[in-house]
């Protein structure tokens, strides 16, 4: 089969790769790139364990082709701590216990990013509504909703 | 969180001070920064992949399997029938000396459930092994099926499983697990009220966010190593070694980190046909279910059915319990003989009665095979238990914790298998649920313990 080129950047470096065409972007991060990152629950767009962010928008790259992310930017969840440090996300993901085994936990994460960087302060339907789309099988969602709510507060506490 | 230490005080030595205290879990920082390593988050190069043709029927006699069109197929490496593995009946088990050995590792002349795997399909790509699968040609003969538990035990049901000869499973004590304790039948014509209720419950999915798989990298000296999300290594490394007749020593299981389990990665499912794809092969193979097999395919928690008659004073003392569980165990064994052999250690609940009767049946149907899931054997009997205990206070209308003090079962009560109970604290739970839950109870039942007997 004939290949295609793909390059974006991924969590700020950038990526090169001839991929078979059709394949879906979740597979190429994990299986061309080595980014394990997003998680493959479902393969078919109900689990959001496979969450990304395109150009600052929340995806589902179980659904998204490889070769449509041309000159995207691409963040995942291994992206976010910076040298080591935390992102306030991850930091009250670990104190809330909002992680247990730890599946859901990247598309979690991604999901909450686009929503504190759209509504840095959301109400908590706000963040139950973000959430919807992510399957968690073992928390029971409470920690991860406070979670959310804490990182948020968190943030405005520093900008201010 | 409060922490009442006056309970027990003086069986205690420790001061109990971890309890209440949040401590960090070790595998969180790797949860949050997306690197801890599960088992799918590796790649080898040349790694194949196994895809399953599954059976489309409940019950079906296999005239013959053509799997010439599939070998054609672009991509396809290796396809694999029941001859090809080593011991293809089993039971997991065996282990612990609970036979006969009653499940196919591949389909051999017969499918007993809808989703039954018949061949595997070893290809480049997972497309190419799906694709390869649809050209599996399997010739089936359909037979009736039986999906009811209670037309699977009629004279004249099709027989589910011949492993078995009979759609229950044997026990050393006869068709079922049997507790007797003092004489229910007197208790029942004693009583002033007698109360029977039939409570059922269906197939409950654990739905684990990773679905269940495995990846085998042939070492090159005869070894193999296996990647894991079994909830079992070493339950799965020595079923695998009984399957494949292979040494244990053969064996490296690389596990621990479960996307999710519930139970329901504790069946030895997808590691042996892995391995034995990747010895035939020479190359690691990729063995993961699809979201659909993981709803369809995995075992769900049995179905059960519970009859519970009571005979019940108008003081509030149940005098006795008979108790009849089914549970359905689907096609094959895998861990329901042990699930409703616990149902029959686990009636008639924390309750002290002084007569009772269990029966409680392990059944074979068409169904898929049911097996382990969070208390299983015991939680439905506990809903149905507990849903008895608040249809039986209304029925002689007293307050239904106050009905469950005078029943609980206190240090150095006889249970009715015979186990002399020790360490009790249902009491106190409750005169501490009384009090959390705001349901106030009289004050003879505060001023009760599980240490004595009499109020
Ligand atoms: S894998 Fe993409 S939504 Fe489930
Ligand atoms: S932590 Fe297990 S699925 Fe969310």
């Amino acid at each position: 089969m004939a290949k295609v080129p793909v390059q974006f950047t991924l969590n700020g470096a950038e990526k090169a790769e001839f991929i078979d065409s059709g394949t879906t972007l979740l597979h190429a991060l994990r299986d061309k790139i080595g980014d394990t990152s997003p998680k493959g629950g479902c393969h078919q767009g109900t689990c959001g364990g496979c969450s990304v962010i395109i150009d600052g928008e929340l995806r589902l790259s179980c659904l998204t082709l490889a070769e449509t992310c041309n000159g995207a930017a691409i963040t995942t969840a291994s992206g976010l701590s910076e040298g080591g440090v935390l992102h306030p996300l991850q930091r009250a993901f670990l104190d809330a216990f909002a992680t247990q085994c730890g599946f859901c936990t990247p598309g979690m994460i991604m999901a909450a990013t686009v929503l504190l960087d759209h509504t840095p302060n959301p109400s908590r339907d706000e963040v139950v509504e973000a959430l919807s789309g992510n399957i968690c099988r073992c928390t029971g969602y409470e920690p991860i909703i406070q979670a959310v709510l804490t990182a948020a507060r968190s943030n405005s506490q520093n900008a201010a | 969180m409060e922490l009442r230490k006056s309970y027990f005080a003086d069986q205690r030595k420790d001061d109990l001070h971890e309890i209440g205290q949040p401590r960090p879990r070790s595998d969180s920082p790797g949860h949050v920064t997306g690197k801890t390593a599960y088992f799918a988050d590796r790649n080898f190069p040349g790694m194949l992949h196994l895809k399953m043709v599954r059976s489309p029927h409940h019950h079906a006699r296999i005239r013959s399997i053509d799997i010439s069109e599939a070998e054609k197929h672009p991509g396809v490496v290796k396809i694999l029938t029941a001859k090809d593995v080593p011991h293809n009946v089993y039971t997991i088990l065996i282990l612990i000396q609970i036979g006969p050995e009653d499940e196919t590792v591949l389909a051999d002349g017969k499918v007993r459930w809808k989703g039954e795997a018949v061949v595997a399909v070893l290809a480049e790509t997972e497309r190419a092994a799906q694709e390869a699968a649809a050209k599996v040609k399997v010739d089936y003969e359909v037979l009736p099926a039986v999906f009811d538990m209670e037309e699977a035990l009629k004279p004249g049901a099709p027989t589910v499983n011949e492993y078995h000869g009979r759609n229950y499973y044997l026990y050393d004590s006869g068709e079922c697990r049997k507790v007797r304790f003092g004489d229910v039948e007197a208790g029942f014509a004693g009583a002033d009220h007698v109360l029977e209720q039939t409570y059922q419950s269906s197939p409950i999915e654990h739905a684990p966010t990773e679905t269940t798989g495995c990846i085998v990298v042939p070492e090159g000296n005869d070894r193999f190593t296996c990647y894991t999300n079994t909830q079992a290594m070493f339950f799965t490394l020595d079923n695998a070694s009984i399957i494949l007749q292979m040494p244990g020593n053969k064996l490296h299981f690389v596990g621990g980190t479960v996307g999710g389990g519930f139970g329901g990665k504790v069946d030895v499912i997808v590691e042996p046909i892995a391995i034995l794809g990747a010895k035939l092969t020479g190359r690691p193979v990729s063995f993961i279910y699809s979201r659909e097999e993981e709803m369809q395919i995995s075992s769900p928690r049995a179905a059960e059915k519970v009859v519970i008659k009571d005979g019940v004073m108008n003081d509030g003392r149940i005098v006795a319990r008979k108790v009849t569980g089914y549970t359905d165990a689907g096609a094959y064994s895998r861990h329901s003989p042990y699930g409703a052999q616990k149902g029959a250690g686990h009636y008639p609940g924390p309750y002290t009665i002084p007569n009772v009767w269990i029966d409680t049946y392990c059944v074979y149907t068409n169904r898929t095979p049911s097996s382990a899931m969070r208390g299983f054997g015991v939680t439905i009997g506990d809903f149905a238990l507990e849903v008895q205990m608040d249809k039986l206070a209304r029925l002689i209308g007293m307050d239904p914790l106050e009905f469950r003090f005078i029943n609980a079962y206190r240090d150095g009560d006889m249970k009715a298998h015979r186990q002399p109970t020790e360490g009790a604290a249902l009491i106190e739970c409750m005169q501490e649920a009384s009090r959390a839950a705001n349901w106030p109870v009289a004050e003879k039942y505060l001023s009760m313990s599980s240490y004595a007997k009499g109020v």
